[in-house]
């Protein structure tokens, strides 16, 4: 078993919460983990993106191959497209709509979406209004996970548990909060399989 | 699950730890910050108490970790390879003075510049210094390096150098500790004929260094870093550093049959090396950095014994930047695969000052008054506000490095440019603006230091600042800036008018003029209201 994850946003964003959660749950189940981030000078609002590599055998290299990746997962629609070289042909991109606008010649959101739906059966999610539902906007990371947890090739419940260890300081209504986040997700997930 | 989840850079610290340092002396920059972060967070949870807080620049950090050396315990110092520069003179007598305590040099290498103004390879540094390099592929060979190092360094008594690079400094993997060494006693070393270096002692020093090389060569043939792949193909690779992942991600991947000879501990063992050119007819040499290596195996008239010698010098690798696995691929002449290209309605996302910055607000009240000069260049240097020479500022025209801002300035005044400002934060300039001050005020050269001071050294995470407000402005007339040019302001909007004001004079002035622009990074501040305890 191999699964490359490409983790992209925009720096500030929190990517690094999602690939913390996934690399504890890779490593709970007894899995190889590399992940590969950008710190310094990106982080300042700029692109920022994390190659996040989970085997059940020796990873060499910390940095995805071209054509490779079995997952994009984005929490901005912009930046989905801007690592598209790594996606290979069978895999899928899961990105929040929710665009974060910091440069004046941003392209427009339906030329973003008509690029995005030219990939294999992306799933678009919109982020933002799913996490206030769950109870905080700050978990729209959660709910991005949760959408693209079954591309993962981690079972769902080492996921939980995971977010369960990383947010126990914060104590049991964030836990809760950010679960019932990562469940929405992936209902959506399961809605669009199910649609398409 | 013994395996915790570390950063490279974190496996550097936790090897450090467990091998019973005493100290480590640094000064923030990427991507080795996070070596020293992660014993300050983590060294109060030993049972041996040992220090860790920031130096005020790499010279001052290598030093007090020789210093500590020649007390008999083991120092670790990290910096960014750049930071090598600064602390160049005291590393490289370092190797002939050699040391007491185990001394290791964490240099952390920058190739693609993500976050540098150059890609210098600190193997150079190393080989310069002849002293033992070793460059480990992985995090967990990180963590066992660590240790090995201050074991070699104490066995030749020489410092040894650590070298990596910032794709495995950041990059997290499961790493494995083992148990832990106590610290070395204090047995500081009375050895004159060692450590003064006047020429006679030099000369000694120096021949001894050279005489020993040969033992280093011989260790490094036997180092659990340097290793063979064995394989039977024709064509063979030589790589170094984490090189020798990207190529076996290729061998892996086309299940190709090659001999690879993994380097990761200088000098090279000659004796593999050997055996490698001996097996093989065309030899990739895949170094993560310079083609160091590569330029001394072609030769200077680049005959090469009768092999095909490829590498980044002949363009089958890219000749500058890091390596991948698909630069290799290419390299070993398999076909590039198609893939789905970058749309074109992609765009660049720079990075950005922060929302809510008071550098935002510094640079908007500077360019108002510079826009009213005909000459309106300002020097600059390296920190967040290097950001300023960005879209929508524009603000500043140079950054070259550490402190430069001051004496570039300086010496574009007496060339006779007015008016000459310079803009430098609170850490760069403890870290090497203050010297280039005095020079300023000693020569009466007219110029208009601004420092802004926002309490923290922000663009590595926001470590403490070795000086800054009160201090800074003693520091300022302690080296002879005039009470009444010594001005402070706080960069916000609410003050733009005051602060164009102040800014005026002081640039309009004949002579050294300091503007110290007081206000707290809002990460920093954020952090501290998340979290009082961390910041006291």
């Amino acid at each position: 078993m191999q699964t490359n994850i490409i983790l992209a946003g925009v720096g500030g964003q929190g990517i690094l919460t999602i690939a913390a959660v996934i690399d504890l749950a890779a490593l709970q189940s007894g899995l190889i983990v590399r992940q590969a981030e950008v710190h310094g000078m990106s982080q300042r609002g700029g692109a920022v993106q994390s190659h996040l590599r989970i085997s059940d055998r020796e990873i060499y290299s910390d940095l995805i191959a071209e054509g490779t990746a079995n997952l994009i997962l984005s929490v901005e629609p912009l930046e989905a497209l801007r690592y598209l070289p790594f996606l290979s042909t069978t895999g899928r991109i899961v990105t929040s709509t929710d665009s974060f606008i910091n440069m004046e010649n941003y392209p427009a959101m339906e030329e973003i979406l008509l690029e995005l739906h030219r990939t294999n059966l992306p799933v678009l999610v919109n982020a933002a209004e799913l996490a206030r539902k769950a109870g905080s906007p700050r978990t729209s990371n959660m709910v991005m996970l949760g959408a693209a947890a079954s591309l993962t090739g981690i079972a769902p419940e080492e996921i939980e548990t995971a977010i369960e260890k990383l947010f126990r300081a914060k104590g049991a209504e964030i836990v809760a909060m950010n679960i019932r986040a990562f469940r929405t997700g992936e209902a959506l997930f399961q809605h669009q399989a199910t649609v398409s | 699950m013994n395996k915790q989840l570390l950063l490279g850079a974190e496996a550097i610290a936790l090897g450090a730890l467990d091998a019973g340092i005493s100290g480590v002396y640094a000064y923030p920059g990427t991507p080795s910050t996070e070596i020293t972060e992660y014993i300050q967070k983590n060294s109060g949870r030993r049972e041996q108490p040992l220090r860790s807080a920031w130096s005020a620049n790499e010279k001052t950090a290598y030093e007090a970790a020789l210093g500590m050396s020649y007390a008999g315990k083991r120092s670790l110092v990290c910096m960014k390879h750049v930071g090598l520069n600064v602390a160049a003179d005291a590393f490289i007598n370092s190797a002939i003075t050699g040391v007491n305590g185990g001394l290791v040099v964490a240099v952390a290498d920058d190739p693609s510049m993500h976050s540098s103004q150059n890609e210098q390879d600190s193997r150079v540094y190393g080989k310069f210094a002849m002293v033992p390099v070793v460059e480990p592929a992985s995090q967990q060979e990180l963590y066992d390096a660590t240790r090995y190092a201050f074991d070699l360094s104490e066995s030749v008594l020489l410092p040894v150098m650590l070298r990596l690079t910032t794709r495995l400094a950041h990059s997290r993997a499961g790493v494995e500790g083992k148990a832990v060494r106590l610290q070395n006693p204090l047995n500081a070393l009375y050895a004159p004929e060692r450590f003064v270096l006047m020429p006679h002692n030099a000369r000694r020093q120096y021949n001894n260094l050279i005489a020993m090389q040969e033992r280093l060569e011989e260790l490094s043939e036997h180092s659990i870093l340097n290793r063979l792949i064995p394989g039977t193909g024709r064509t063979g690779v030589l790589a170094f550093g984490i090189a020798f992942n990207s190529v076996m991600e290729v061998r892996q991947a086309f299940c190709l049959d090659l001999p690879v000879l993994k380097i990761g501990h200088y000098p090279l063992p000659g004796k593999q090396i050997k055996a490698l050119f001996n097996s093989c007819d065309t030899i990739l040499v895949a170094e993560e950095g310079y083609p160091v290596y590569e330029e001394l195996l072609r030769g200077y008239f680049g005959l090469q014994n009768g092999k095909c010698i490829k590498g980044r010098l002949d363009g089958s690798l890219p000749r500058a930047g890091e390596l991948n696995a698909d630069t290799v691929a290419l390299a070993l002449g398999l076909a590039k695969k198609e893939v789905i290209a970058v749309p074109g309605i992609m765009v660049n996302r720079p990075p950005e000052l922060c929302k809510g910055c008071g550098h935002r607000d510094l640079y908007e009240a500077l360019n108002s008054v510079m826009g009213l000069h005909d000459q309106h260049h300002v020097f600059s240097d390296i920190g967040c506000y290097t950001l300023g020479a960005l879209a929508p500022y524009n603000a500043i025209h140079t950054c070259v490095d550490m402190g430069a801002s001051i004496t570039m300035a300086k010496g574009a005044a007496d060339g006779g440019l007015r008016p000459a400002v310079a803009v430098i934060g609170d850490s760069t300039f403890t870290h090497s603006g203050m010297t280039g001050l005095l020079d300023a005020i000693n020569d009466r050269s007219p110029l208009t230091v601004i420092i802004a001071d926002n309490d923290t050294t922000a663009m590595t995470g926001g470590q403490n600042s070795s000086a800054n407000g009160s201090k800074l402005q003693a520091i300022c007339l302690g080296l002879g800036v005039e009470k009444a040019h010594l001005r402070t302001i706080i960069p916000l909007k609410s003050h733009l008018a005051e602060n164009i004001g102040v800014l005026s004079e002081e640039i309009a002035w004949d002579g050294v003029s300091v503007v110290i622009a007081v206000r707290e990074c809002i990460e920093t501040a954020a952090r501290k209201k998340r979290n009082p305890a961390a910041n006291p």
